[in-house]
């Protein structure tokens, strides 16, 4: 079969929001490199298989496109925010040494022992929470009451923005993440106010010399051609508000709606609960709801699977596809709490890899042993096949996880 | 077993942190991995090859002999 024989329309239809779509299996069987038509019409193509999409990842050559790579577009005209779009206003260095440099500069904030050291503040945050939707009584939407606030509490308090205007945030985050979900008008109009927010937040803190994660990245700045332009903290501190929240909370939603669909991976958990580390890595490769997947553009030729793909192709990694992957996991299509080696893609790989993946982990861990210690009786109170996916962004996730206790 | 880093690969992501501790480290100044013990004890080959299979950059390099 040769790949242009079909083209097939993107993203994949799935019949059930925690079932993968059909075509998985024989895409990275029969057509690993196949062609895809995006929700702009333009096309794309489509990698499945976790061999080809780790080494793409891996190739610092390549990075997301940019709106000057005249790359395949994502959403519609008139629609899309402007994570789809690669608008060029977002200053942070997409490649090479540059994008290492700021890699390295936001970085250091985010290592493993400094995750660690918020752990007890982040279990206090959890346990808040808990307390407060078991208050409200079941059934409950553990999403809106657990998976959403945490991280947005988490980062803001790492950023030093005020949490009360979270509100805010989400929607001008679900915005810059806008497939088809909104107008470019609106898209456009929320980014001149989130713009207009985080400028404002940055000469307050330059002034008051503030000592929150913002305030730092200002002051390595002080220097003439040290640390970031003034553009390049804006967007900065942006994106990190963005990547911080919308990914992390669906992905709290979609691992407790995993574990509790089939009670006898929560009965196993409650029995041992060394268990967790290795079950939140089991939940990122089993989601079957990653999001749209990542782009990449060929500014050269690259040869995947013995296959030359022709500079200017656009590409779209399936990681969750990748992560189904029998030929890189045994079993893949069970979900075993105990894997390990867990080599998912769910952060990606090579130098954009998730650059706060310590702290998703971390989030992650806390929220699931909090959930085990305080409500060891909890279950899902619709059944599995019921749960609603969020559709138009780039971001995958459930709309709602009802619970019960 | 002896273990070698990348340093100019490594992304700062921090696997080999949480899951072997007492081997990787990550410098405070930027993130990149330190390594703290190049040929560690038999009770932690286990937890390295884990760090080395799931390092996002396959940055960490083992040479076992055992
Ligand atoms: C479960 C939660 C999360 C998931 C699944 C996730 C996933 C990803 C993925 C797949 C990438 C790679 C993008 C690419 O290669 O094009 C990425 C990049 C990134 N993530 Fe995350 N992420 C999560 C949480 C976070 C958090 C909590 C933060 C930090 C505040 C964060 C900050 C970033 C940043 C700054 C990048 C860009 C890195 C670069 O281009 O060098 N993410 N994330
Ligand atoms: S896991 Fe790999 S990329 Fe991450 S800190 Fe360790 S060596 Fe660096």
């Amino acid at each position: 079969m040769s790949h242009n024989d079909q083209v097939l329309s993107y993203p994949l239809h799935y019949d059930t929001a925690l079932e993968p779509p059909k075509e998985w299996e024989q895409l990275r069987g029969q057509c690993p490199v196949a062609t895809i038509e995006l929700p702009s019409g333009d096309r794309a193509t489509l990698l499945t298989r976790h061999e080809h999409i780790k080494t793409l990842l891996a190739d610092a050559r390549f990075a997301r496109p940019t709106a000057a790579d005249n790359a395949a577009r994502v959403a519609p005209a008139g629609s899309g925010g402007v994570a789809a779009t690669g608008d060029s206003s977002l200053a942070i260095p997409d490649k090479g040494e540059p994008h290492q440099r700021w890699r390295r500069l936001v970085g250091k904030y985010f290592t493993a022992k400094r995750m660690a050291a918020l752990r007890p503040s982040m279990t206090a945050t959890t346990e808040r929470l808990i307390d407060e939707m078991v208050q409200q009584g079941a059934p409950a939407d553990l999403k809106a009451g657990v998976g959403f606030p945490l991280p947005v509490y988490v980062i803001c308090d790492m950023l030093g923005v005020p949490a009360d205007d979270r509100h805010r945030f989400s929607r001008w985050s679900d915005m810059m993440l806008s497939v088809t979900r909104y107008s470019q008008e609106e898209t456009h109009a929320s980014m001149g106010e989130f713009v207009q927010y985080m400028s404002g937040h940055i000469a307050t803190k330059r002034a008051n010399q503030a000592s929150d994660l913002i305030g730092m990245l200002i002051k390595e700045s002080e220097g003439e051609g040290e640390g970031m332009s003034d553009a390049e903290l804006l967007t900065t501190a942006m994106g990190l508000l963005v990547a911080g929240h919308e990914t992390t909370a669906n992905m709290i939603g979609k691992m407790v709606a995993m574990l509790l669909a089939d009670r006898a991976r929560w009965e196993r958990l409650l029995a041992d609960l060394s268990l967790v580390r290795a079950a939140v890595e089991e939940s990122l490769r089993f989601d079957v709801n990653h999001g749209f997947g990542l782009r990449r553009f060929l500014t050269e030729d690259a040869e995947v699977g013995g296959q030359v793909l022709p500079a200017g192709t656009t590409v779209l990694c399936g990681m969750s596809a990748a992560n189904r992957d029998e030929s890189a996991f045994d079993q893949a299509d069970q979900m075993d709490l105990g894997r390990a080696p867990n080599a998912h893609l769910a952060f990606g790989a090579g130098p954009h890899s998730c650059l706060g993946q310590a702290l998703a982990r971390t989030e992650m861990q806390v929220v699931l042993e909090t959930l085990l210690r305080k409500l060891p009786t909890l279950e899902l109170a619709v059944p599995a096949e019921d749960l609603q996916r969020m559709e138009g962004l780039l971001v995958g996730g459930l709309r709602e996880v009802p619970v019960r206790w | 077993m002896k273990v070698t880093v990348d340093e100019a690969k490594c992304c700062g992501a921090g696997q080999c942190v949480l899951i072997a501790p007492d081997v990787f480290d990550q410098r405070d100044d930027d993130g990149i991995v330190i390594l703290l013990d190049a040929e560690p004890a038999s009770d932690q080959h286990t937890a390295v090859r884990e760090a080395a299979a799931v390092c996002p950059s396959a940055a960490i390099r083992l040479d076992s002999d055992d």
